[in-house]
């Protein structure tokens, strides 16, 4: 265990001295460039782990293995684009929605500067239960692997709806020109600052209200149906329904982060919800982090961010032409890689799960059969 | 008390009377509904319906090797559609021994291209003898390839006893890993094999073929037969069934199953390096074309049962032609989406499909 | 027909220690079973039977311990390995492939062998004249007891020295676990040794020659299997009512 701590540090420390070297390296030591730097990344952070922590709730507690994330990121992202912009008005953008100037409902509180996106997050988180509602009446009683076949396919549906209806939110082309909350009291320079501010705030309400909702009562039914669904079922809980709500908990997060997403970009394209971009990558975290461990996934959010923000780093070094053009499938490759060292070597990720919590990650990952009475252990049993 | 049991006893035996017939009907109408959707489609669209059925071929050539190995290894490879690609991509290679370069393609000397007559169209196909020669160098490469991977990640798994979605997480992050390779030695622009246009054929009913597509027709069914032949009437073809029904019992009968999880990434492998160059032949050598498959592919394995090579080329023929019938009256783009409500609904109504055993 | 060690026993277990995960379980037992005999080891449920029967067989790794067969060390070997030597193993549940046809489940008990499986085949039958009725129908279509005979059949297609069996009558109507105690009998007089584990244990000591009662892990008594039967105490505390 000791080892395992020394690799969790040492990867910490990696990542961030090259987060912190490098781009100052670049910039010939310009402390106020490297702290802008750092400051885009942190926010990016905590808006990737807004995702972690929604996945982490969906699977590493509730046990429903959502391989559709993109979908959630999408619907978030686009509601909240649409409800905080202006209505559509040229003839070659053209979408629904756009409440953003109705919105201004309190205008002595200049709420044109923040109360559209709180909307905006709100019917984002609203769209994204909803979603998650629905699916999870025909999907979430079906086998493990089934599961996530069908959420492979609710993702690139979404995605094919975005794509093929060309009024819902313009297509291929996509939108630009999202505003952004408090955007007209301060300076495009110093607003990043503030943004970071905005989404760390976020990042902190939504672990306070995941930690605090995984230790109550409902949460520790949660975790006792992970541990074992027969025995849970037995004693009267509806195992379908605590896994819903579960399911829909998380993607009420994913729909929050969706919605910082879309202020904090400005734009969004159909691309960012590809399966390597929407869904993959905040796996990758989650395991890496370590799936049932809400520190974990924030760690996680960290370390592979800040691998992706090194690499595009390492394009401004020197370095041969048939390195650089392929510096991008590089990076992809070691993702996948990575994920499929961390399953096969340490499993339980960078941050272990607290046993307090269970160990029925663990147990997933590899499987002791302990045995319940003395002699018949489960596996023995032909569970 | 006898009394008691045999009240409660009665409405339960009803209950499973209901069940299976319940089941019954739903068999009959799955069936029903595919007869229904060939029937009509053939009629009312021609055209689109011979489209669908080239289609169905492609995705059975997957299909089969996707039901091989889901049925006996027990877990589903996401990664199946960018192997397929991957072995395309073999063959390319084989063929004409060219990499992706910073500006122009960088080219072996030699490769099969240069064998005499080996780009040599044979009769009406687009290809030559090189193409077929490229495509074992392929089978071999990706037979070779799933033993690795299986020995290096999924053996491991195995002996763990891991969870079957540990399985499936595994095989997503190969899927990444093997679409990037791709991507890094051949490039992100679409390739074929031959370049040029090609006359299709007027058949009866004014319906329109390129050799190209009957040959891969063909082929398809071959496959289904000869796999189904196996698993059936072969002796290693029922160990394959045996430890996929109980891997214990297997190793207790004496079965080494090791050797039958080897030989079965065997097969797998070339039927996935077989699947994937024709499906370049048909559409295009394209690292992203492989994922995008995936969901089809599913839907069609477990349409038509999981395990069920027969099965599988059914499944596939009825997404293909669903897929492209569904353009008469939906915009192109929702063609993933018909497989994956297809999906859906079998998962819901009659998970074992429309072949697979009773589970 | 068979060979045995010189002093008579075709297998034999000397202090075999195993368990799963963090869990021991057995903590040292020993056994004998001598040629031709049939054997039994009965104990309260934990005692471990089910797991000395699969320690033996190789499904779970002997942490100490040792396992001859013949005379010849087999301990922890896979156990693809031990029914190439002539150990063959029923166990309790899920015995039978499903979806495989009686036939085909008879014809993985041969796995092994190259040749004469017609005759084997015909000899299984004659033995099971019950599957000889059904040779295509699916395992998984039995009834329990027609199961557990053609479990029973699949191990001694491959002519057996040792015959390892799980609680052969677990979850079968009286009628049924006659007969299949019948069965046992029958082939033990063809020459097979058994060694069985066993819940219903006064049936069970009925046809065999010796008994084991292991308890919590550890031997507890051994002796011929009417003195087990007459003993006071195994009858208060196993042998119920």
């Amino acid at each position: 265990m000791r080892s395992g701590r020394l690799v969790t540090l040492l990867a910490f420390l990696l990542v961030t001295a090259a987060l912190v070297i490098m781009p100052a390296e670049r910039s010939g030591w310009d402390a106020a460039g490297v702290i802008s730097f750092l400051t885009t990344f942190a926010t990016t952070v905590a808006i990737y782990g807004l995702f972690v922590l929604g996945l982490n709730v969906q699977w590493g507690y509730a046990g429903v293995f959502n391989f559709g994330v993109a979908a959630f990121f999408l619907v978030g992202a686009y509601t909240a684009a649409i409800f905080t912009k202006g209505p559509a008005e040229s003839e070659f953008v053209r979408y629904v929605g756009g409440f953003g100037e109705r919105l201004d409902l309190l205008p002595f509180l200049s709420s044109g500067e923040w109360l559209p996106f709180l909307v905006g997050a709100l019917a984002a988180a609203l769209m994204c239960g909803v979603l998650a509602f629905l699916m999870s009446i025909p999907t979430l009683r079906l086998r493990e692997d089934y599961l996530a076949i069908a959420t492979i396919g609710i993702a690139e549906l979404m995605r094919n709806v975005v794509i093929a209806e060309e009024g819902l939110v313009n297509s291929q082309r996509g939108l630009t020109g999202i505003p952004r909350p408090f955007g007209s009291f301060f300076d495009p320079g110093d607003y990043k600052f503030v943004y970071f501010g905005i989404a760390v705030v976020l990042l902190a309400l939504v672990f306070y209200a995941v930690e605090k909702s995984i230790r109550s009562p409902w949460g520790r039914v949660l975790r006792a149906l992970r541990e074992d669904e027969t025995v849970t079922a037995a004693s009267g809980k509806n195992v379908f329904a605590f896994k819903t709500q579960g399911f829909v908990f998380g993607a009420v997060v994913m729909g929050v982060g969706g919605a910082v997403y879309a202020y904090e970009q400005g734009g969004l394209s159909p691309d960012t919800f590809s399966h390597f971009s929407g869904t993959f990558i905040f796996w990758v975290m989650l395991v890496l982090g370590g799936s049932g461990n809400n520190r974990g996934a924030l760690l996680g959010a960290y370390v592979v961010w800040g691998l992706w923000i090194v690499s595009l780093q390492l394009l401004s070094y020197p370095m041969p032409e048939v390195l650089s053009v392929r510096i991008f499938y590089l990076r992809d490759l070691l993702l996948g890689l990575l994920l499929i060292a961390v399953l096969l070597l340490r499993p339980q990720g960078l941050l272990p799960e607290e046993r307090r919590v269970s160990i029925w990650v663990e147990r997933l990952i590899r499987r002791h059969p302990l045995p319940r009475r003395e002699e018949a252990p489960a596996a023995s049993r032909g569970e | 008390m006898a009394l008691l049991q045999r009240t409660i006893a009665v409405p339960l035996r009803q209950r499973e009377g209901l069940r299976h017939l319940g089941e019954a009907a739903r068999g009959a109408g799955l069936w029903a509904l595919v007869a229904a959707l060939f029937v009509w489609s053939a009629v009312a669209e021609t055209q689109l319906f011979v489209v669908g059925v080239i289609v169905g071929s492609v995705l059975a050539l997957g299909a089969v090797g996707l039901t091989l190995v889901y049925g006996i290894l027990r877990f589903g490879n996401f990664a199946h559609g960018d192997l397929m690609m991957l072995g395309a991509y073999v063959a390319f290679f084989a063929l004409t021994g060219r990499l992706v370069g910073s500006r122009a393609d960088v080219t072996l000397p030699e490769a099969i291209a240069s064998l005499p007559g080996a780009t040599v169209r044979l009769g009406d196909l687009t290809f030559g003898y090189g193409l077929l020669l490229a495509m074992a160098v392929a089978a071999v490469a990706l037979a070779l390839l799933c033993i690795l991977l299986d020995r290096l990640l999924y053996r491991p798994l195995r002996e763990r006893r891991a969870h079957v979605v540990v399985f499936s997480i595994v095989s997503l992050g190969v899927a990444i890993a093997v679409r990037n390779v791709m991507l890094l030695l051949w490039g992100p622009n679409p390739r074929q094999y031959v370049t040029g246009i090609f006359e299709a054929r007027q058949y009866w009913f004014d319906i329109r073929l390129k050799t190209d597509q009957v040959f891969i027709f063909a082929v398809a069914v071959a496959l289904a037969v000869l796999v189904y032949l196996l698993l059936y009437r072969t002796r290693l073809g029922k160990a394959m069934r045996a430890m996929s029904d109980n891997v214990d019992l297997a190793r207790i009968s004496g079965i080494d199953t090791e050797r039958v999880v080897a030989w079965t990434w065997l097969l797998g492998g070339s039927l996935l390096a077989v699947a994937g160059v024709l499906l370049a032949v048909q559409a295009q050598l394209d690292p992203r074309l492989g994922f995008a498959l995936l969901l089809p592919l599913f839907a069609a394995a477990i349409l038509g049962g999981i395990g069920n090579p027969l099965g599988a080329l059914l499944g596939a023929l009825v997404v293909g032609v669903a897929q492209e019938t569904s353009v008469a009256y939906f915009d192109p783009t929702y063609k993933p989406g018909v497989a994956f409500v297809i999906l859906v609904l079998i998962l819901l109504l009659r998970p074992r499909g429309l072949l697979g055993a009773k589970v | 027909m068979a060979a045995s060690t010189s002093n008579g026993n075709v297998l034999e277990v000397a202090d075999l220690v195993a368990g799963y995960g963090e869990v021991e379980i057995l903590h040292g037992v020993s056994l004998r079973l001598g040629q031709g005999e049939v054997v039994t080891v009965i104990g309260p449920n934990g005692a471990g039977k089910s797991t000395l029967i699969k320690a033996i067989v190789g499904l779970v790794r002997p942490r100490a311990g040792r396992v001859r067969f013949l005379g010849e060390d087999v301990t922890g070997l896979a156990p693809e390995r031990l029914v190439a030597r002539g150990i063959a193993y029923v166990p309790q549940a899920d015995n039978v492939f499903p979806s495989l046809t009686v036939q085909e489940n008879l014809e993985m008990g041969a796995y092994l062998l190259k040749g004469r499986l017609r005759e084997r085949l015909e000899r299984a039958y004659q033995l099971f004249p019950d599957l000889a009725a059904r040779p295509h129908e699916r395992a998984g279509r039995l009834s329990g007891g027609q199961r557990q005979m053609l479990a029973l059949a699949r191990a001694l297609m491959v002519d057996p020295v040792v015959l390892l069996l799980d609680e052969p009558s677990a979850g079968l109507s009286p009628k049924m676990v006659e007969l299949v105690f019948a069965k046992v009998r029958e082939i033990n007089a063809g020459g097979t040794s058994i060694l069985m584990v066993e819940q219903n244990a006064k049936e069970a000591l009925k046809l065999s020659h010796r008994g084991y009662v292991l308890s919590m892990g550890y031997n507890r008594l051994e002796g011929r299997a009417t003195e087990l039967l007459d003993s006071e105490e195994v009858a208060r505390v196993y042998l119920g009512d």
